[in-house]
């Protein structure tokens, strides 16, 4: 056998298995495939969730990391209704976006950016505020063509009054102690 | 001897009726204080803690406005979460488990310290799954409950797990129900025909009001206000929900796929803003993009209910969606004029 996958570039390698928990939610898998032929999204991933969940068992962390299945995940719940194991399916995907943040994998940045970018929204003013947290992510992407994808849409919505331009701030915001905790608890 | 005699069966046969009287008496005022007080129990119900979530404030106005105005027209008593913060959506979870839980469980907490006591209303099918999520796993993992109240000691709140979480949709359609919908309705809307969209998060995981895999609790509500319903199965499938945003090429071919099999029907109806987001935003470059028409006007539900019990388009911030045809305007004219002709 060749050498783990995640040894090869671009994947750092974590501390611990980070696999560990989510293999725990998995471990009954039966491999039938429920969870694939209920997936709206299938057709786009590189990997079916059926694979994906015997990659977790496996352990193959840098070819499930390098796989862009998880992050199409749209949480419609089927695959966790469908499941004849009853495994939560849905939660195990995000756990999976939950250690790519964490890792801050590259190919899949720009999914986490979007997300940290609207969490960060959400610790500044303890609600989002669309047009602020939009323009931290165009700023955070440094990508001159990104704003230009979302201008139509923006720009009706603020016809609309629907959202506001606002200038971006950084800085202490209300929800720092609990965002600052749940880190606290979860580094443990 | 026999004068005394015919006294006394005289004396109790009037005790006798005088009791059967007082019996009756009785057992009407307690039939009548039970409904009473079932009534009043009725209207007990109808209070509900308000948690709008950060969409209605902002991109989903008028789900707010029309589910504060139908709610009120119905006789419901909405009395918002005060201080109530983001749920988290869909973003938290992406980052970190107990993030996504612990947002929810302040807003439980702020619930239960108020002093209005009724279920929590959820508009947005996001926000609703989220709350839901906290109440229904405190409930199966109290060490979850221990974790969840180191963080939020950090606000001085404390959860102790009794709220109930209620979608928009099971409120309208098992707490008010088709009859009292039906018995409001002013404008005749036969001519309109509905496709029902519920989306997912209101569906599943948690199968508490419908059917998860076939939903159908919107059905008889359209009927109560005289549409046709739109038969189809897409009603419970993905609209993509933020992929639009991270994979927009994969979010557009769910919504594709939807708008096409919504074709013939007048309007798709809605219970959800990001639902509601994907389906009237976008129509212009799926359009383009697969070279068919799939314009189509997309309404939220307390927006059609709104317009049959005839509450004015103002009060149900119909100027504010992003599509509603011109079609759709014309029919809704031709029917408000047959009326007055009538």
């Amino acid at each position: 056998m060749s050498q783990p996958a995640y040894k090869e570039k671009n994947i750092p390698i974590p501390a611990s298995d980070p696999l560990t928990h989510i293999r725990e939610m998995v471990q009954a898998c039966i491999q039938c495939g429920t969870c694939t032929g209920s997936c709206p999204n299938a057709f786009a991933m590189d990997h079916t969730p059926r694979h994906l969940w015997r990659m977790v068992l496996m352990g193959q962390i840098g070819d499930i990391f390098r796989s862009r299945t998880f992050v199409l995940c749209s949480a419609c719940y089927y695959c966790t209704l469908r499941c004849p194991r009853g495994l939560p399916l849905t939660e195990a995907m995000a756990a999976l976006r939950q250690i790519a943040a964490k890792e801050n994998i590259g190919m899949h940045r720009q999914s986490i950016q979007f997300y940290k970018s609207f969490m960060d929204s959400v610790r500044r003013y303890g609600r989002v505020r669309e047009a602020e947290f939009m323009t931290h992510y165009f700023l955070s992407m440094k990508d001159p063509f990104l704003p230009i994808k979302f201008a139509p849409l923006g720009m009706k919505l603020m016809g609309r009054r629907k959202i506001r331009l606002q200038i971006p701030l950084k800085g202490e915001g209300g929800l720092d102690a609990i965002f600052r905790k749940v880190e606290e608890i979860e580094d443990m | 001897m026999l004068l005394l005699l015919l006294l006394l069966l005289l004396a109790v046969h009037l005790i006798k009726s005088k009791i059967k009287s007082k019996i009756k008496s009785k057992i009407k005022s307690k039939i009548k204080s039970k409904i009473k007080s079932k009534i009043k129990s009725k209207i007990k119900i109808m209070k509900y803690l308000y948690y709008p979530g950060c969409s209605l404030e902002g991109t989903a106005l008028e789900y707010d406005i029309s589910t504060r105005a139908f709610m009120n027209a119905m006789g419901a008593e909405l009395v918002e979460i005060i201080d109530w913060i983001c749920c988290g959506a869909s973003a938290a979870e992406a980052v970190s488990c107990l993030l996504s839980l612990s947002l929810p469980a302040i807003n439980l907490a702020i619930a239960e310290e108020m002093e209005e006591i009724g279920d929590i209303l959820a508009p947005c099918s996001a926000c609703y799954l989220n709350l839901k999520k906290v109440e229904e796993k405190i409930q199966e993992d109290p060490e979850l409950l221990k974790k969840i109240n180191i963080v939020l000691k950090e606000k001085n709140l404390h959860l102790h797990g009794r709220p109930r979480v209620r979608h928009l949709l099971d409120v309208i359609s098992r707490d008010m129900g088709p009859q009292a919908i039906r018995s409001r309705v002013k404008q005749d809307l036969s001519d309109l025909r509905i496709a029902p969209y519920y989306g997912c998060q209101a569906l599943r995981p948690y199968a508490v009001f419908d059917d998860p895999e076939s939903p159908r609790s919107m059905e008889p509500i359209i009927e109560a206000v005289g549409a046709k319903i739109h038969r189809w199965d897409m009603g419970g499938r993905c609209c993509g929900a933020s992929l639009m945003n991270t994979k927009p090429e994969v979010g557009l071919m769910l919504v594709t796929a939807i708008l096409r099999e919504a074709k013939g029907a007048d309007a798709i109806v809605t219970v959800c803003p990001m639902c509601q987001m994907n389906l009237e935003a976008y129509q212009k470059k799926a359009s383009s993009l697969y070279g068919e028409d799939l314009s189509l006007t997309i309404l939220y539900l307390p927006q059609l209910i709104g317009l049959a019990i005839g509450l004015p388009e103002k009060s149900l911030g119909l100027e504010l969606n992003l599509a509603v045809a011109q079609e759709f305007w014309d029919k809704l004219e031709g029917i408000s004029k047959r009326a007055d002709e009538r």
